[in-house]
């Protein structure tokens, strides 16, 4: 499984190198979100409180459902998804591939969304490194694993670029929630080890639920 | 317990798929023993592209079973897959990689650990040696069927799937491409194809099955003069 995950993961960030086709339309996309709410809702350079975590979460689902679509397009106009379906590896390893693919993505748009929203917000996201990893990676995951799944299942919908966030949002709501107020305890002033710690477990079960349900349910949707 | 993947013949019992309440293939039976060229025959909607996904175990039958040698294909593990090949009426190949990194892709997902050689190797019998490392959006219909055709190959399957392979090809490329065919049954595979292109396949199957409406109307064995029997085929009453 480990070998194929990996070979489908080097040709996705081949392909995409090459095209950049991705990682330019999904960091567009963020980057104008941010802004468009930093005029909005700053003032005299401050940004309203716990603002920047919703703020950047949404910049963050918003870029990961374009990814999303645009990743399984490609694989659709030349129906490489098939050969994929193809190959004698577990269908599972399909999947793995595919959601590295999509979180290496996401993590790179992460690396500019976080500086860029504690900038334009003056919020101390940064204050915490490792605590805004981790919520930042659990949380990535968490959407990232349904996601995955669920263009995997639409690729050959009609009206896929619909469907996609009609699905996807309502149920990756628990970890945007968790996401978000994990951020927002990261912004307080005193920072409370216990809530953080509460967002951040329940963010890695739902990543445990989430992968475990996409795996174990990936090779029947695809196989019909 | 290991399991045998081997098959000397896949089996085709009454298989029928049917998508809602339309029947894309109805209660079809043939066997495609090894080292042979089964063709199948008819016009567009007739079930081929929809049994061959069947045969590649893309889609479950409604109906009936396949079988490859002893084993049912729906208990068939994924390994089963490593032996067969296909050639889509898509290519199945990445525009943005070369047609070298293509095929050491599909190499690797093969299983084959000598990639970059298997990929090499490939691109030399596809003529297209020169053009390796030049990316596959720049070639043309018949140089992407060329290489489509020798990813589907690269794992040497046991049962190849050939969907309009002559597609794009022009004389001297369809002329390559029957003696590979006939290569890789003296080689032992079972090859099916569904072609339109009756002039090529005349002299080349060993059995043509001819579908209408999802429906095989007639086969024939060692079949000469194909347009002829396809003609009286399609507008003769259904065997079934």
């Amino acid at each position: 499984m480990i070998r194929v995950a990996w070979l489908i993961l080097r040709k996705d960030l081949t392909v995409e190198v090459r095209s950049k086709e991705i990682v330019y339309t999904t960091l567009f996309f963020a980057v104008s979100c941010v802004l468009v709410f930093a005029f909005a809702l700053v003032r005299e350079g401050r940004g309203p409180e716990d603002g920047a975590a919703g703020i950047l979460w949404i910049a963050v689902m918003f870029a990961g459902n374009l990814a999303l679509g645009r990743t399984f397009e490609r694989e659709r106009q030349s129906e490489t998804l098939r050969a994929l379906l193809l190959a004698p590896a577990s269908r599972p390893a399909v999947y793995v591939g595919k959601l590295l693919g999509i979180l290496v993505l996401l993590f790179g748009a992460e690396l500019l969304l976080v500086p860029l929203v504690a900038l334009l917000f003056q919020a101390r996201l940064l204050s915490h490194p490792f605590w805004l990893t981790a919520i930042m990676t659990t949380g990535t995951v968490g959407f990232a694993a349904v996601g995955t799944l669920f263009a995997a299942m639409l690729v050959r919908a009609r009206s896929r670029d619909v469907l996609l966030p009609v699905l996807l949002y309502p149920i990756t709501v628990p970890v945007i929630i968790a996401g978000v107020r994990g951020t927002a305890t990261l912004l307080q002033p005193e920072l409370d080890a216990g809530i953080i710690r509460f967002w951040f477990a329940l963010l890695v079960t739902f990543d445990v639920v989430f992968v475990t349900l996409a795996l174990w349910t990936f090779e029947a949707v695809m196989t019909d | 317990m290991s399991l045998s993947l081997d098959f000397d013949r896949v089996t085709v019992d009454e298989v029928s798929r049917h998508f809602g309440r339309r029947r894309a293939v109805s209660r079809v039976s043939f066997v495609a023993p090894r080292g042979s060229i089964i063709g199948l025959l008819g016009p567009n909607g007739a079930g081929k592209s929809t049994l061959l996904a069947m045969l590649a175990t893309l889609l479950r039958p409604s109906g009936g079973s396949i079988r490859y040698g002893t084993l049912q294909a729906a208990d068939a593990p994924p390994e089963l897959r490593g032996r067969i090949g296909v050639l889509g009426h898509d290519l199945f190949l990445y525009p943005e990689l070369t047609a070298r990194e293509n095929l050491a892709f599909f190499a690797g997902l093969y299983g084959r650990h000598d990639a970059d050689d298997a990929a090499r190797a490939a691109l030399m019998r596809a003529g297209l040696a020169d053009r390796g490392d030049d990316l596959v959006s720049s070639f043309s219909r018949g140089m992407r069927q060329r290489v489509a055709l020798e990813r589907a190959l690269i794992h040497d399957p046991r049962l190849a799937l050939l969907d309009e392979p002559f597609t794009g090809l022009d004389e001297s490329s369809t002329r390559a491409l029957v003696t590979r065919l006939q290569g890789l049954r003296e080689s032992g595979a079972a090859i099916v194809l569904a072609t339109h292109d009756l002039d090529v396949a005349d002299g080349l199957l060993d059995e043509a099955i001819f579908l209408r409406e999802g429906r095989m109307v007639d086969s024939l064995s060692r079949p000469e003069g194909l347009r002829a029997a396809y003609r009286r085929a399609m507008t003769g009453p259904s065997r079934s």
